[in-house]
């Protein structure tokens, strides 16, 4: 699939369409995943210990391929800053591997991972704290604004580094650091697409050997075509919005805390943008404390 | 009214005096070493307008009688006498207590002691600590930090020399005897610049004195017993005290609950060299317990009492404003500010984002309000200040942060142009530095005011007339400020930051050119000060260290350091390379 060509299933993402209900399934499978994990989370459980813990909760519900391997982060880990933000090799740096971080009460975490359903590739990324702590509640918030500037912008026109560029500028209104930067090629999003064929248990550096060579075949087309599949600030996104769908994780940074969402957008055909679902946890964290404030 | 009075407690007589306003509320005042009940005339003399005052000679000074022995000087007999001179002089209802050094000592112990604490409705300690609170902080905190806790425990040791000396036999009466009573004036005079008369019983008093540390000093060193205290207390503190280190005060919160603390820029007499503020401090704080308001300055004071323990640093518990705070510099200065225990308050023309700035704030852990203001219209900025002094109480650290961009050739700025530049660059800076200036003259508790200014207040630049020269005056005007305000205990500094990636040129406005042009200028300005990523971070860590370290100026960025020295090694060259057209395409 590629800009030119681009995918017949999803021409109109409103339809129902098989293919795009197994992504959507997929991304409820991946935060669930993620939301029973975080419910086993006990102070000095490791990222290692919690990463080791998705992995397994998806392989007792039949998952047998990952785009990547469960990430877990834990306290200032989850902002992103010193070793982890070292760009070398492009981004991929071993200390973005879970470590041996013990998670405290109050403490942050960030749980993400990209289980393969049915052939489909869902990566998530899911935020919050043992107990309580503010500042993760406070990101939490602001990921709000970002959610929907983001379709917004699409949707007006822009081409999707502008779209990135207006995400930094609000982070900056906001105060807060746009820590996606710190990912490989600094990325606010990435392409995912259906994996068809028998799931590949190979991988290099905890990403799926499939996925990772389906981003390289859209690399080379991009190149050839005038798109990157990685979508960032940079001048390589500088171009309209490429239909299909993208994997969208901005991640925001106050200090050493850090609060991130992902999960996956359609752009049509005609360049228009949605949320492939809105059932997911941040949104229904928002939905609650908007209620929560009308009864107030 | 006045009536002197001598009445018996145990062994010895002592005379004291009520005046003052019969109706009034009642203070006592106790008088510290080497001093007799004359030491308080100034600050009789200012609240018997409106308070019933008691003063009275401790056994063994003025003209109150010595016991024998030096277990007469226990603290125990102490507060028995304490107890006879409250039956006495005021036999019913509460007073309010107020001690100078080693009558600080004891008002420490009376609001503990069962005989007095129920007759004591508040107490303004100054000059000494709780001996039992004192020491056993010390112990916990050797126990606790061990080798850190080792500095403060020295510097307090340094100024406590005295103490272990007179615990020596003959040694101080002997240099009472000696020449030291004489000499008494001359040395007060040389230590806080203080014009006393040499008084008769000066020799006495500093002989019989000295039993107070020998009767005392030991058995509470060795077993401190401390207890929380009920009353409101109100502790002034003396910053320039050679014989108590503010810190001797710090952690004190956790004692007693209701404390307010205030630092003054003085040294150990405050009775005899700020009678008038002291009499102010006492007549307010006897009026906030007698059911006054709570105004800011105590919300302050406490905010300040809480916030000083062990290791939390110089700036902790302090209150600073913050103007432009709703975004780069001022917002990471806020935030950075917060960081070392400041509380902040957050102004901004943009009150949104001053408030955003504050919730930020708030979110390291301290208290913070955001006000809408601009700094360039006096009205606005007098309504501020007004403001903060009712709802926020003193603020010890203002940061005019404030500040616009423009750029593009002198002949196109108009004089619109020209006048708002200077109304918020170099009148809101004015504003800021002299109406929260004048409030820490006033208050005596020293403070300190950044001024950020510019490297282009030192390099010219062709385009950049305009700012750099409001930004050179910033610089000149704090550099004098600096030098008129050092002698109250106030420090000024500017900043010259280079540039720095704050989203100032994204609001820069670009004269003599279109629209369009000003569009793409601000753009490719951003992109300039993008690529140099150097963040207002950077900056504001600067702002904070030269608080601490009261610098004079501070430099950001290696362009803004060259620059300074290139303008000194070579202003010819300096000047050309003014004339370089650097102004982004």
């Amino acid at each position: 699939m590629s800009a030119a060509d681009p995918d017949p299933h999803l021409r109109d993402p409103r339809l129902p369409d098989p293919r795009l209900e197994s992504f959507r399934k997929a991304q409820q499978f991946a935060y669930a995943c993620a939301e029973a994990v975080a419910a086993e989370l006990r102070p000095g459980m490791t990222e290692r210990e919690a990463a080791k813990k998705m992995a397994t909760w998806a392989a007792d519900h039949g998952v047998r391929e990952w785009f990547h391997a469960p990430f877990a982060w834990f306290g200032d880990r989850t902002a992103f800053r010193g070793p982890i933000a070292w760009r070398v090799f492009g981004g991929f740096n071993p200390a973005f591997f879970p470590g041996l971080r013990r998670i405290e009460e109050g403490m942050a975490f960030i749980l993400d991972c990209a289980p393969v359903v049915d052939g489909a590739v869902a990566d998530i990324g899911y935020s919050g704290a043992l107990g309580h702590n503010p500042v993760v509640e406070q990101l939490l918030d602001d990921l709000e604004a970002h959610r929907s500037l983001i379709v917004a912008e699409l949707n007006q026109g822009r081409t999707m580094a502008e779209v990135s560029r207006a995400v930094d500028a609000l982070c900056r209104r906001q105060g807060v650091e746009p820590r996606h930067k710190a990912y490989p090629y600094g990325v606010l999003a990435h392409r995912v697409e259906m994996l068809e064929g028998a799931p590949s248990p190979f991988a290099v550096a905890r990403f799926g050997l499939r996925g990772v060579t389906e981003l390289l075949r859209e690399v080379r087309a991009g190149r050839r075509e005038g798109w990157s599949p990685f979508w960032s600030s940079a001048e390589s996104s500088d171009h309209a919005p490429v239909p299909g769908l993208w994997a969208v994780e901005p991640h925001l940074g106050f200090r050493d805390v850090g609060a991130k969402f992902e999960e996956l957008m359609v752009i049509g055909p005609d360049g228009k943008a949605q949320w492939l679902d809105d059932d997911l946890p941040h949104v229904r964290r928002w939905q609650a404390r908007r209620d929560l404030a009308k009864a107030a | 009214m006045t009536e002197s009075f001598r009445i018996a407690s145990d062994e010895v007589t002592l005379s004291g005096r009520v005046t003052g306003k019969a109706d009034g509320p009642s203070v006592v005042l106790i008088h510290g070493y080497p001093d007799d009940s004359t030491v308080w005339d100034g600050v009789v003399a200012d609240l018997a307008a409106d308070h019933r005052v008691i003063t009275y000679d401790v056994r063994g000074a003025g003209v109150s009688t010595a016991p024998q022995g030096v277990r007469g000087y226990h603290l125990d007999r102490l507060m028995a006498d304490l107890a006879t001179v409250l039956d006495h002089a005021a036999p019913s209802g509460k007073v309010h207590l107020v001690g100078h050094d080693w009558g600080s000592i004891q008002g420490w112990q009376a609001v503990v002691d069962p005989r007095t604490r129920h007759r004591i409705a508040s107490y303004t300690a100054l000059g000494a600590p709780s001996l039992d609170i004192a020491f056993a902080t010390l112990r916990e905190r050797l126990k606790h930090d061990r080798l850190a806790a080792v500095p403060a425990a020295l510097n307090q040791l340094m100024r406590s020399w005295y103490i272990l000396a007179f615990q020596l036999p003959f040694l101080a009466p002997a240099l009472w005897r000696g020449g030291v009573a004489r000499l008494w004036p001359r040395i007060l005079q040389r230590l806080e610049g203080i014009a006393a008369e040499a008084r008769p019983g000066q020799m006495r008093d500093g002989i019989n004195g000295v039993n107070l540390y020998r009767a005392n000093f030991r058995e509470r060193m060795i077993g401190p017993k401390p207890q929380t205290v009920d009353v409101p207390v109100q502790l002034l503190v003396a910053t320039g005290d050679p014989f108590a280190a503010p810190a001797t005060f710090d952690g004190l919160a956790k004692w007693v609950p209701n404390l307010t603390r205030e630092e003054i820029a003085a040294g150990h007499w405050l009775p005899l060299t700020e009678p008038g503020l002291l009499a102010g401090r006492i007549r307010r704080f006897v009026a906030r317990v007698e059911g006054g308001r709570d105004d800011g300055s105590f919300r302050h004071g406490r905010r300040l009492a809480a916030g000083r323990t062990a290791g939390a640093g110089p700036l902790a518990g302090r209150q600073a404003l913050v103007t432009g705070a709703g975004s780069g510099i001022g917002r990471a200065t806020a935030i950075a500010l917060a960081e070392r225990g400041v509380d902040v308050i957050a102004t901004d023309i943009d009150l949104e984002a001053a408030e955003r700035t504050a919730t930020l704030v708030r979110l390291v852990g301290v208290e913070a309000v955001a006000q809408r203001c601009d700094v360039g219209r006096l009205a606005e900025m007098e309504a501020l200040a007004s403001w903060v002094d009712a709802e926020r109480g003193p603020v010890d650290i203002v940061v005019n942060n404030a500040g616009i961009g423009l750029a593009g050739s002198f002949l196109d700025t108009s004089d619109a142009d020209w006048r708002r530049l200077l109304e918020i660059n170099v009148l809101g800076v004015i504003h800021g530095a002299r109406l929260f200036g004048q409030r820490m003259a006033e208050r005596k508790s020293g403070g300190h005011i950044v001024n950020v200014a510019s490297a282009a207040a030192y390099m010219p630049a062709r385009g950049l007339s305009a700012y750099a020269a409001t930004k050179a005056a910033v610089l000149m005007m704090s550099t004098c400020l600096r030098a008129e305000l050092a002698e109250a205990g106030i420090g000024v500094t500017a900043v010259c930051p280079g540039i720095i990636d704050t989203g100032i040129t994204d609001r820069t406005r670009f004269v003599g050119v279109s629209e369009d042009e000003q569009a793409r200028k601000r753009k490719a300005a951003s992109r300039l000060y993008a690529r140099r990523a150097l963040t207002a971070e950077t900056v504001a860590a600067r702002i904070v260290a030269s608080i601490e370290g009261n610098n004079p100026v501070a430099r950001v960025g290696l362009e803004a350091v060259l620059g300074d020295a290139l303008g000194r090694l070579s202003p010819a060259l300096m000047r050309r390379l003014a004339k370089a057209d650097l102004m982004p395409k």
